[in-house]
């Protein structure tokens, strides 16, 4: 293991979905390196491609439909060559995954206990009492309370908060290097929310793991991202830490997103808008897929889809106007 | 109701204001609706899931009214049973000065012609054999419309939603996006020239994006149509932008109610703060540091005695456990039913 590199090392990741009525490009050459112990958070709105991005990460798309370009590196060495077997090794051991919807992902037959106790026995060579103990601990560190006793709980006699700590102790369970998080935050509650968040935080420095967070909403993505991609139409336009993507972003989809916002909107004025839809994933236009619904839009973007950029500072845009005349997006 | 309800030009004539602007388009008192829970060999009632209890308040002609709270805490039930698709259990619901389904009060027919509801799902609400045209012609059609002229009007209101109707009033739902069918809803909403739209979390399932579309169409309507609106979502910023005043519900409770600037400027209940205050910052300098409550809301079955919050409450004490706290108003509309805030009650922090 190299401790220096990246965790996890993205390079022209590409997704296409095969089906009689024709094929959809839903990720299309996404790059980027996950740090040791860093949250990267993604930002989207749906179709754009992030949570298609984190399912190729780790192997949930169904294969006979699925073609995926690219290369995945784990540690270092390369996952989307061999991709099965490699994968299998490394997943729940070295990276895990959580959901949106825990009541789906956990396996309503079998006890919170069962179903962590089952994953520690699957991945390390410890007796059933020992990962019994473990799956204890860890519901205990996602901070359940009477811990014991909810080991013997089926999913549907948990509420939904208590559901997603468990979930989230479940991807615990080995220890994993990398978190994908996809959207685990959005079907709760405001209050239970805040929470969950707070615990991911808590447990990510805790525990050293580096996490991609996948949502549609910037106050979360704020609250637990080091760095911020934001994804449209199945790439990312831009990349920076959060707090330089909030404060100026450097890209107009970002700049719209952001000021589309209703929380610093004045009541009786319109909110500002990003006109139009997104393009349709299987008639992409030929240059930058966001011009035809930007106001800075000019004849050279129909043309060649621009390059995703480092600007001097470090912070990556794919706005031709950005990057060559200086635009301010915003 | 009959064909003379339709006048000469666009679609149905919406009906005069009974009871003049002072009269509350709608005020519902006392409304509950507790759902009995089954078991044992016997089938009897076993517990009672409180979602609605003695939810009292108004809502004045031409304002939006915001209610806010969690899951479970009432919002939705509140909403249906104002449009009576389930029966109340107790309380009286009447809409600018008659009393909805009582002996001489306004039928449900005619309520509809009057209230009605976009809910949350756009897809599930839409029927999918039906041509977007028909899904709002349908209603005025039963109210008495001639077929071709509730599909012209059909083809106005879709214009009004900001859809082009030589493009969509062919569709079906399955043709269009999440904010397209958002749209034909509430086309369909506004298809009998209601008074009253009940907006059931209808921008919640929108991305953000479209969110924002959707807010400026739905404040644009309210003013072209003359609209007032109940505006339930569990988004805190959104109802504050849309809403002239709010009331946050908490386990089938009303807990505070006032103007939208008091509410989200100084709130008074406990449960508000908390709820406010767990909003993301929005700031990543400045990120949240602790959650204002702990655990999720409790379940309605069975809710706690006295004030409903007090299990999660920090400031909780013998008296809150003992009576229920009443909501009382004050002079500037602005009501909180707590004990703290009640002089007299007994708790520690109220004033004596």
């Amino acid at each position: 293991m190299s401790e220096q590199g990246p965790a996890l090392s993205v390079h022209d990741l590409s997704v296409r979905f095969t089906a009689r009525e024709g094929d959809v490009t839903a990720v299309n050459g996404v790059s980027f390196d996950l740090a040791r112990g860093e949250v990267l958070g993604i930002l989207g709105e749906s179709g754009s491609g992030k949570s298609v991005t984190l399912r190729a990460l780790i192997g949930l798309l169904p294969p006979r439909r699925t073609v995926i370009g690219g290369t995945i590196a784990f540690d270092g060495r390369d996952m989307a060559a061999d991709q099965t077997t490699r994968l299998a090794e490394l997943r729940g051991r070295k990276i895990a995954m959580i959901f949106q919807e825990p009541m789906l992902a956990l396996d309503p037959v079998f006890t919170i206990g069962d179903q962590i106790a089952e994953a520690i026995v699957r991945h390390e060579a410890v007796s059933w009492a020992a990962a019994w103990a473990r799956a204890q601990e860890l519901l205990e560190l996602v901070q359940i309370p009477s811990a014991a006793r909810r080991l013997r709980n089926y999913p549907h006699e948990m509420s939904g908060g208590m559901r997603q700590r468990a979930m989230i102790a479940l991807a615990l369970s080995c220890r994993p290097e990398v978190l994908l998080a996809d959207e685990p935050t959005t079907a709760l509650d405001v209050t239970v929310q805040i929470q969950i968040v707070l615990l991911l935080r808590a447990l990510q420095r805790e525990l050293g793991m580096a996490v991609i967070f996948v949502t549609h909403d910037v106050g979360v993505a704020v609250e637990i991202a080091d760095r911020l991609a934001v994804m449209y139409s199945g790439r990312i336009v831009e990349a920076g830490t959060t707090a330089e993507v909030i404060a100026a972003p450097k890209h107009p989809y970002t700049a719209g997103l952001l000021g589309s916002s209703v929380r610093h909107a004045r009541k009786g004025v319109p909110l500002r808008t990003i006109p139009g839809l997104p393009p349709d994933l299987r008639r992409l236009p030929p240059g930058c897929s966001f011009a035809p619904r930007c106001g800075h839009m000019a004849m050279a973007c129909q043309q060649t889809m621009p390059a995703l950029t480092a600007l001097p500072d470090g912070h990556l845009s794919r706005c031709r106007r950005v990057v060559e005349e200086g635009l301010d997006p915003r | 109701m009959s064909v003379s309800d339709v006048e000469s030009g666009t679609g149905l004539r919406p009906l005069p204001d009974r009871g003049g602007p002072a009269q509350p388009l709608l005020a519902v008192s006392g409304l509950r609706k507790h759902f009995p829970i089954r078991g044992g060999v016997l089938n009897r009632v076993v517990a009672r899931v409180q979602a609605v209890d003695d939810v009292t308040f108004s809502v004045q002609k031409g304002e939006t009214l915001g209610i806010v709270g969690e899951s479970g805490c009432g919002t939705s039930t509140t909403a249906r049973l104002l449009m009576h698709m389930i029966p109340p259990d107790a309380g009286d619901v009447v809409f600018d000065g008659e009393a909805v389904a009582r002996p001489g009060g306004i039928a449900l027919r005619d309520l509809y012609r009057q209230m009605q509801m976009v809910f949350q799902d756009s897809y599930a609400a839409l029927n999918p054999r039906l041509p977007v045209s028909m899904t709002i012609a349908l209603a005025p059609m039963v109210h008495g419309m001639p077929r071709a002229r509730a599909l012209a009007h059909a083809a106005e209101l879709l214009a009004a939603v900001g859809l082009e109707p030589g493009l969509f009033l062919n569709r079906y739902p399955h043709e269009l996006s999440g904010g397209q069918r958002q749209r034909v809803n509430m086309a369909r909403a506004l298809a009998l020239s209601p008074r009253l739209v009940i907006l059931d979390e209808a921008v919640s399932a929108l991305d953000k994006s479209v969110e924002a579309h959707v807010l400026n169409l739905l404040a644009d309507l309210k003013r072209d149509f003359a609209l007032t609106y109940l505006f339930i979502s569990h988004d805190l910023d959104v109802v504050r932008y849309m809403s002239d005043r709010v009331l946050v519900m908490y386990l089938g409770k009303i807990v505070e109610i006032g103007p939208v600037d008091a509410i989200y400027g100084a709130p008074r209940h406990p449960y508000t703060r908390a709820l406010l205050s767990a909003v993301p910052s929005m700031d990543p300098l400045h990120r949240t540091q602790s959650a204002p409550l702990s655990g999720d809301p409790p379940n309605p079955v069975n809710p706690p005695s006295g004030c409903r919050f007090r299990t999660r409450c920090p400031f909780a004490e013998p008296v809150c456990a003992g009576r229920e706290p009443r909501l009382a108003l004050d002079t500037s509309d602005h009501g909180v039913a707590c004990h703290m805030a009640d002089a007299g009650s007994g708790h520690s922090r109220a004033a004596s």
